[in-house]
């Protein structure tokens, strides 16, 4: 018997290497963009991102994400964006995008050395 | 606040020992890998599987309670079950969005399911004869699934991660919900009572087997845990199922099929019998009493509404060629 594990979750199954994991090409037969959905969990706070969905378009993503993700009054409004619409900045942490607010610790209030008695501040 | 390195990084593309340096770095500071990060081929695959087959499990699980939508006995009760069937259909589907942020297709992997080329957990393959069967297995196979599914909150990588935390917050309910109309039957006739012990007899052994084989028949399991996928042993989890189960059996006035199974004061563990990893072979290679029905019933599903998906698309297709 090959490989079986419980780390999926709702019991063992098959985790060995003959499961295969690759997608095949024409096997897609739809053609649905995928949508990053946003929700606002109530007045007066961002909207953030919970997950990601397909939907055929914009419209049907916000009933999609309606059911899918506000089954327990989770938000009062909900966004979705075509995820193909995001512009992000590199993955990696480490890129020289952030590197000139890492050498700047004088923007941060710590920075500052205030004696103890000084009070209010 | 960390001292300010004024010495600034390198920059340029950094080779594959660099990229798997920052990866294992990551996984030991028990941070997350995020969907743009670099990560190792196995490590990917191996989340794929787990993560494909998670989701497939919730949803064939639709299937054994689906089928008592139609005759549970009161609005109440219906309600309450299309709500958890209903669930179980979102858990699938927040799992099935976390396995395509490592590469994978939606479709693609039900055409896998449906073909047999991916599994789904053994435990959807026993049938549901009984109403009380809905109540036992929110109790047991919930159960079972919350010990599993708790500690891959915190798994290394991050989708699947949140995923989790969305789904264990959901089954808390599910699990509540089985045990409440269990007490119910149990305050009920006697012949509501041996429904339910009926029921206990059947699911007990196959929720033992959740868990999956002895940790010595295991051999990937340590190199999950390394890569911070996998957080507890098969036997681990398991016990923990049975400590926190004998009581709640106890409590309900049902009795666990198991005469082996005793307290052991020394370990501060309830001892059980032996399972039978036979029968998990069989029902897990497809002789299992329902594997051919939620098969084709899964298959079923997508050819018989195909025409919604094809409408849905026409509709958006159509609305997109007029100006707004």
């Amino acid at each position: 018997m090959s490989e079986v594990t419980a780390a999926g979750g709702h019991g063992a199954v098959p985790t060995g290497p003959e499961v295969p994991v690759e997608p095949r090409p024409r096997a897609v037969r739809r053609d649905w963009p995928l949508y990053e959905v946003f929700v606002r969990g109530k007045r007066g706070l961002n909207h953030v991102h919970v997950g990601s969905l397909h939907a055929p378009d914009a419209e049907m993503a916000v009933d999609a994400a309606r059911d899918l993700y506000t089954r327990r009054n989770e938000g009062v409004s909900i966004w979705v964006v075509r995820a193909a619409d995001i512009t992000a900045s590199s993955p990696d942490e480490k890129d020289p995008l952030f590197a000139p607010s890492g050498d700047k610790v004088y923007r941060h209030p710590t920075f500052y050395e205030i004696p103890d008695g000084v009070p209010h501040i | 606040m960390p001292a300010p390195t004024l010495d600034r990084q390198p920059a340029g593309s950094p080779d594959e020992a660099a990229l798997q340096q920052q990866f294992a770095a990551t996984i030991a500071a028990d941070r997350r890998i995020e969907p743009r990060d670099w990560m190792p081929e196995g490590y990917r695959k191996t989340l794929v599987r787990q993560v494909a087959q998670h989701a497939h499990s919730e949803i064939i699980g639709m299937q054994p309670e689906g089928d008592w939508l139609l005759a549970a006995p009161s609005l109440r009760r219906k309600a309450v079950l299309l709500a958890k069937v209903q669930d179980e259909a979102g858990h699938g589907l927040y799992l099935y969005s976390a396995a395509e942020t490592l590469g994978a297709d939606r479709a693609d992997l039900t055409d896998k399911l449906i073909e047999g080329r991916q599994k789904y957990s053994s435990i959807f393959n026993y049938p549901t004869p009984s109403y009380a069967d809905v109540g036992v297995i929110g109790w047991l196979v919930d159960g079972a699934a919350i010990c599993n599914q708790v500690p891959l909150c915190r798994s290394s990588y991050g989708p699947y991660a949140r995923a989790m935390i969305r789904v264990c917050k959901e089954e808390s309910f599910h699990q509540r919900q089985g045990y409440e109309l269990l007490m119910t039957m149990m305050r009920g006739t006697d012949e509501q009572r041996a429904m339910v012990q009926e029921s206990v007899d059947r699911w007990w052994w196959p929720s033992l087997m959740m868990f999956g084989p002895p940790d010595d028949e295991s051999p990937n399991t340590a190199q999950s845990m390394a890569w911070g996928i996998k957080r507890h042993t098969n036997d681990e989890l398991r016990q923990r199922f049975v400590d926190m189960t004998v009581p709640q059996a106890q409590f309900l006035g049902v009795t666990l099929p198991d005469p082996d199974l005793a307290w052991d004061e020394e370990s501060g563990h309830w001892r059980f019998g032996a399972i039978d990893w036979e029968e998990f072979k069989r029902v897990l290679g497809g002789q299992g009493p329902m594997n051919d029905v939620r098969i084709a019933r899964r298959r079923a599903a997508r050819d018989d509404n195909a025409w919604v998906v094809e409408a849905a698309t026409a509709h958006a297709r159509k609305h997109e060629a007029v100006p707004a």
